[in-house]
């Protein structure tokens, strides 16, 4: 939200100068309720991630890893459909924050090359 | 080298889309513009062109295919009639905004309510605003020639904007033309080869398309695409000479016929205007009334200048509207009395607010001593302004 604007005449036509802008943006901080995955429960039927509309599920060698919470923007979708009922919808103040750090994707993708 | 054939005027638009021989092709029917890809079918079918041919589900999934394919790289096109273009009306302003150089032939068919599968204008009318190049064609052999200038004209580096080629639907679609068709090697060499600079496959010099944007943004992306317009008043005449350079036919903007010594001149669009071209002639002949048409070839951009400067000797303009814009009167009538207005009172059009953009009460007040300036100096000066926008 720091970066100068962009005039009219600097502006590709009808698009944006770069790709993976999305990595800059973390859509997550729009959510209300994050998902908390009991891993006790969870038999990595990988549903959830079948579901999840932003792809915030992360998969490490066939098994769910954990939710990326940084692009994850609380809609619920993998509580309702984890046939085990592994995966609870809390306040964000009530997911704790080394749950949290455990879970994010050890690979980010590269925004440039 | 030309040959001259006899075909419907959607054979003729089938035939020029198979000499440009697009990369993807998105079809959808509709009366009466299904033979036109009915015969396209035919050619995919029978191996005369290399186009990837999607059967889609609906008009607006035809649009969204050829914005997909076309921001990937592709050269597209689809067609349509009446309510089809009205169903894709959302994915329009896409392809206008994402400036995807699409070709659309439209056949001009009235929308329903009643379902009525004859000619009107009030289809292409409807979308007049998408951002959208029309080119109105009168016959088959304008529906060929216009097609294939579209192509350059929608892909050349000033506009890259979509371009619509109507043709009036049964009137023409339906109607056996003899005509004259260039030969496959000189469509070739005419349209070259589609090499946009930037496209969605491009993973050295990636490209987002099609994203999201705040009032911080949107408003600039508009104002581009009003410049591309603009442009494009200079590239369609370029292109047409061109054409007849390759082809021997000639044309502009406008055709304007027997309008040098016309005290009243009829302006209108498509088909009729070859009868009133006739009727000129005839009145003339047998009534001695001076008479001339002002046939409209490119209603977007609109050419208030070429309009103005045609219509200036006429005493009396009749203009004639296949369409109604409900509330206010037919559309080219009020866009003919537009560009025809003669200043009596001076009229400042400011653009503002796009995408949101806060108008703040400082801006409100700069308009009022703007408009006292015009006042005060008797000087009009830019006919359009735009408030706030990052240029």
């Amino acid at each position: 939200m720091s970066k100068k604007l962009l005039t009219k005449d600097e502006m590709p036509p009808g698009a944006v100068g770069e790709g993976g802008t999305m990595s800059e943006l973390y859509t997550g901080s729009w959510r209300t309720y994050a998902p908390l995955t009991d891993y006790e429960k969870c038999t990595h039927c990988l549903i959830c991630w079948i579901f999840c509309p932003d792809s915030a599920i992360v998969v490490k060698d066939g098994k769910k890893l954990g939710t990326n919470y940084q692009y994850c923007k609380g809609c619920g979708i993998c509580a309702t459909e984890c046939p085990a009922d592994a995966i609870t919808m809390k306040l964000e103040s009530e997911i704790p924050e080394q749950q949290k750090k455990a879970e994010q994707p050890q690979d980010r993708p590269d925004k440039k090359k | 080298m030309s040959e001259r054939m006899a075909l419907t005027g959607n054979d003729a638009a089938a035939y020029a889309l198979k000499q440009i021989n697009p990369d993807v092709v998105a079809a959808y029917p509709i009366t009466p513009q299904t033979e036109l890809m009915h015969k396209f079918a035919e050619y995919v079918a029978d191996g005369e062109v290399d186009t990837e041919f999607i059967p889609v589900e609906s008009e607006h999934s035809a649009m969204s295919a050829v914005v997909g394919a076309s921001v990937a790289g592709a050269r597209c096109s689809t067609a349509t009639s009446s309510c089809g273009l009205a169903l894709m009306w959302e994915i329009l302003y896409v392809a206008a905004s994402c400036r995807c150089p699409v070709v659309m032939p439209v056949v001009n068919r009235a929308l329903s309510a009643p379902i009525n599968i004859h000619c009107d204008h009030s289809d292409t009318m409807g979308a007049r605003d998408a951002g959208w190049i029309q080119i109105y064609s009168e016959n088959c052999q304008e529906a060929y020639d216009n097609i294939i200038q579209a192509v350059r004209i929608a892909e050349h580096p000033d506009v890259q904007l979509p371009v619509m080629v109507t043709f009036d639907g049964f009137i023409v679609s339906h109607t056996l033309e003899g005509l004259e068709v260039n030969d496959d090697d000189a469509v070739k060499k005419f349209i070259g080869e589609y090499k946009p600079e930037h496209t969605l496959l491009d993973v050295d010099d990636p490209r987002t398309f099609g994203m999201f944007s705040l009032q911080n943004y949107y408003f600039e992306f508009k104002k581009q695409q009003v410049e591309a317009m603009q442009r494009a008043l200079k590239v369609i005449p370029e292109i047409a000479k061109e054409y007849e350079k390759l082809t021997g036919r000639a044309y502009g903007l406008l055709d304007p016929y027997r309008c040098d010594d016309a005290e009243v001149v009829i302006v209108g669009l498509g088909s009729t205007m070859g009868t009133a071209k006739q009727a000129a002639d005839e009145v003339r002949e047998e009534d001695g009334i001076a008479a001339g048409v002002l046939k409209m070839r490119c209603f977007r951009p609109y050419p208030f200048a070429e309009i103005r400067k045609a219509l200036s000797k006429a005493a009396v303009v009749g203009v004639m509207d296949r369409a109604i814009s409900f509330g206010l009167g037919g559309p080219l009538f009020n866009e003919v009395r537009s560009a025809l207005y003669g200043g009596e009172k001076p009229l400042v059009n400011f653009i503002y607010g796009l995408g949101g953009r806060d108008l703040p009460l400082d801006d409100a007040r700069e308009v009022f001593r703007a408009l006292a300036k015009v006042k005060d100096t008797g000087k009009t000066g830019p006919e359009t302004r735009y408030i706030g926008l990052r240029e």
